[in-house]
């Protein structure tokens, strides 16, 4: 029989080997990005914020497109995601894009669980990838994934400092997400409190520990980029989908009978730079991300959640498949046990209602005798009566043959005489 | 920075703010168009990561010794990534049972990373009795799944899994001009299924033309009539354009294919060839032999698609196996808590 032997090189690395000539695999990028080309992108974001911030505006202003929706009320009883889903096409780039805006978020009186139901959402979608991921015959090529990859946390324009509900929320979400905060309706705040305002913010996220997203400063094309846009954030944006004609263009822009503020202006509002981190040049690190760090988080927390451990050097392969028998056979023997008590107490059961039966039949039976006797005591009081009335009927019987014999007797002698007559009487006729 | 590749502006309607996006209900909506946002900078976002994380490629070359693997597998990747070139003790003598070596290779072109690694496969076919010599083929081949698949279930996984499966089976046929061994019949019928197989026609130049397009013929006819799908197979194509590019390639296997790693002057250009008393062989022309459009294939142009198939469809069809394996008990069950299927 053949046996096999792996050799490989000294060392783990492999050795360089200088090309001779053109051998082609340069075309590689290319051809893995035609693939993508074709399979299509998908990108998810969360808007959060309370209600009136701006969000749905600057959706709409993103991506160049209006997005259903009417604005909502301030009266929810709670806080819902809304998710909807867009098919957006640029050269030949197709992109499924998922805006999912949470409405109702601050309007409630008491707002200590507002950030569950976000929570819950973002588990769900990571929860909805994992099962894919672990089922037997997966799809994982085509499947259209959920995960949010990218939370724009909408600050309200106060000026001063953060909310604690912001806080609170925000350290709830950073290890779930990618957190980008931004300044909603910036156009409130002047230059200089703006400076302020960011420094506060982001000292404040500093000192509770919050972890926004950072842009990827590892890759030399974009480092310089971003690490000045890092230095930006929070982005300050002013939101509009309405047109105002300046100069001879028309631009996106808020016209007040003070001025006009114009969105693509960077002089006026951070949208431009907000825009060109969030799509331009950073949406495959923040899908990538997601996918790493977050993903990976939720995964490792639910599957050691589940009791699953990883394997040390010298057990079995499968040790997911162990420790799962093993948790099968304990969650049989519980049933087991469970299904034995509730047979137990089902004959119980049972048995106390028969008890109860058998004295209804006895009762029952014993109902039946008293009726039956007094029934034949009637029935002999009526027969006894009606023998007295038999009695009574055949003296009158004898009563009346006596009287009607006295009567024929009489008639007999005043008969003949009758006889008499009548025979003279047919006679003359 | 050159990611603001500017396009065109699309003038619009005044407060119109762009056409409605349609809401996708289950369904592709029409695609909306709209002055730029900036979406296929994703392309080039793609771009650079790929070439900072670099690729990775396991090519498997199996066949007789003597037919010329490692000498094409230098001409392929113009450079000594062969089993001989890198071994100091290359070892002449032919092993007495089928042995595996893999030796990995980092090469770049233009900025592009590659990690090839070529396993070889000396003693395949060369005993006496060579009953059973595509087990430890296939077992290195399962191993390589299943390392993959231990680490993708392991809690605590890297960031990025060591790509270690064999993504293409390069499988030297013999040119003796009638047709396929029973040997290479069996070979390529069970490891068609766990890898993709690339078959080639070896030491082509011994075949003339005439023979050459007989000799196909009559493989491609027996590798129909056994029921063996090679690369790129049938059932794996997308769309009418992948199939048409892969029917014009299924039209040409198996490649009959000249390895040579000298180079010899002809016609003023120095050129990768053999030289014999009749005429010199050009490896890169195609009027001469095939080696182009395997190369082509393998590198240029289906390079990713070969990678996808090998994760998408010989890994999954691996893991749904062993899964399977190890749940038989589990598939009896009712009533598992949640709809978890491991």
């Amino acid at each position: 029989m053949a046996s096999t032997e792996i050799a490989r090189q000294a060392g783990e690395g492999a050795r360089a080997v200088p090309l001779a000539g053109h051998v082609g695999f340069d075309s590689m990028p290319d051809q893995l990005v035609n693939k993508s080309v074709n399979h299509g992108f998908c990108f998810n974001i969360l808007c959060v914020g309370e209600t009136g911030l701006g969000k749905s505006t600057l959706m709409d202003t993103l991506f160049n497109t209006k997005f259903e929706g009417e604005p909502t009320q301030h009266n929810q009883p709670g806080v819902q995601l809304k998710s909807n889903t867009y098919e957006l096409q640029e050269s030949n780039v197709h992109l499924k894009l998922t805006v999912v805006n949470t409405v109702g978020f601050g309007d409630q009186i008491n707002k200590e669980d507002s950030y569950k139901s976000i929570v819950e959402f973002i588990d769900t979608q990571f929860e909805a990838y994992l099962q894919e991921e672990l089922k037997i015959k997966r799809t994982l090529h085509s499947y259209h994934d959920t995960r949010i990859h990218a939370c724009l946390y909408f600050i309200a324009p106060t000026g001063h400092s953060l909310k604690s509900l912001d806080l609170v929320t925000m350290k709830k979400l950073d290890s779930k997400v990618n957190i980008i905060p931004v300044i909603a309706k910036s156009d409130a705040i002047s230059k200089s409190e703006l400076t302020k305002f960011k420094i506060k913010i982001t000292s404040e996220l500093v000192s509770n520990g919050v972890q926004i997203y950072q842009f990827p400063i590892d890759d030399e094309t974009v480092a310089e980029i971003n690490s000045t846009m890092n230095g930006h954030l929070p982005f300050a944006v002013v939101g509009s989908t309405e047109e105002v004609k300046i100069g001879n263009k028309m631009v996106k822009a808020r016209q007040y009978p003070w001025g006009t503020v114009q969105v693509e202006n960077e002089n006026h509002c951070d949208f431009v730079k907000l825009r060109e981190m969030l799509i331009r040049v950073n949406m495959e690190d923040l899908r990538e991300q997601t996918h790493t760090r977050h993903y990976e988080l939720y995964r490792r927390c639910k599957l050691e959640e589940m009791g699953f451990k990883d394997t040390d050097p010298d057990s079995k392969p499968f040790s997911l498949q162990e420790t799962y028998e093993a948790k099968r056979n304990e969650f049989m023997g519980e049933l087991q046990k469970k299904e034995e008590e509730m047979r137990q107490m089902f004959v119980q059961r049972v048995k106390e209602k028969e008890g109860e039966l058998k004295e209804a039949e006895k009762e029952l039976h014993e109902k039946f005798d008293r009726l039956k006797k007094l029934h034949q005591d009637e029935k002999k009081k009526l027969e006894d009566k009606r023998k007295s009335l038999d009695d009574e009927l055949n003296m009158f019987k004898q009563k009346k043959t006596a009287a009607e014999l006295l009567q024929n007797q009489a008639q007999q002698a005043g008969g003949s005489t009758t006889l008499k007559r009548d025979k003279e009487r047919k006679n003359f006729f | 920075m050159s990611e603001l590749a500017v396009a065109p502006e699309v003038t619009m309607p005044p407060g119109s703010g762009g056409m409605y996006g349609e809401k996708v209900a289950g369904g592709g909506g029409p695609a909306v168009d709209f002055s730029y946002v900036g979406i296929d900078a994703i392309l080039e976002q793609m771009r650079r990561k790929a070439m900072k994380q670099g690729f990775e490629l396991n090519i498997m070359v199996v066949g007789q010794s003597g037919l010329g693997k490692s000498t094409l597998m230098n001409t392929l990747f113009k450079s000594k990534v062969s089993r001989k070139s890198a071994l100091a003790t290359a070892q002449e003598k032919i092993p007495k049972t089928v042995e595996i070596k893999s030796i990995s290779h980092d090469v770049e072109e233009k900025g592009v990373r590659m990690k090839l690694t070529v396993i070889d496969t000396p003693g395949f076919g060369d005993q006496i009795n060579n009953e059973n010599c595509w087990q430890p083929i296939m077992k290195f081949i399962n191993d390589q799944y299943e390392a993959y698949l231990q680490e993708e279930i392991n809690i605590n996984r890297k960031k990025r899994i060591p790509d270690s499966r064999v993504h293409c089976c390069i499988y030297f046929i013999p040119p003796t001009g009638h047709c396929l061994r029973p040997l290479d019949v069996e070979f390529m019928r069970r490891l068609s299924k766990v890898v993709n197989i690339v078959p080639v026609i070896a030491k082509a130049d011994t075949l003339t033309l005439e023979e050459r397009d007989f000799f196909k013929q009559k493989i491609r006819e027996e590798l129909r009539a056994n029921g063996i799908d090679v690369y790129p197979q049938k059932e794996f194509d997308e769309d009418a354009e992948d199939r048409m590019i892969n029917e014009k390639i299924r039209e040409m296997i198996p490649f009959a294919v000249v390895g040579s790693d000298q180079e010899y002057q002809v016609n003023g250009r120095r050129l990768l060839g053999r030289k014999t008393k009749w005429g010199t062989i050009e490896v890169e022309n195609i009027a001469h032999c095939e080696f182009a459009y395997l190369r082509d294939l393998l590198i240029r142009t289906h390079m990713q698609n070969i990678k996808d198939i090998t994760s998408s469809i010989h890994y999954e069809m691996y893991r749904v196996r062993r899964l399977h394996e190890n749940n038989t008990v589990a598939a009896h069950a009712n009533g598992l808590p949640e709809h978890r299927e491991m």
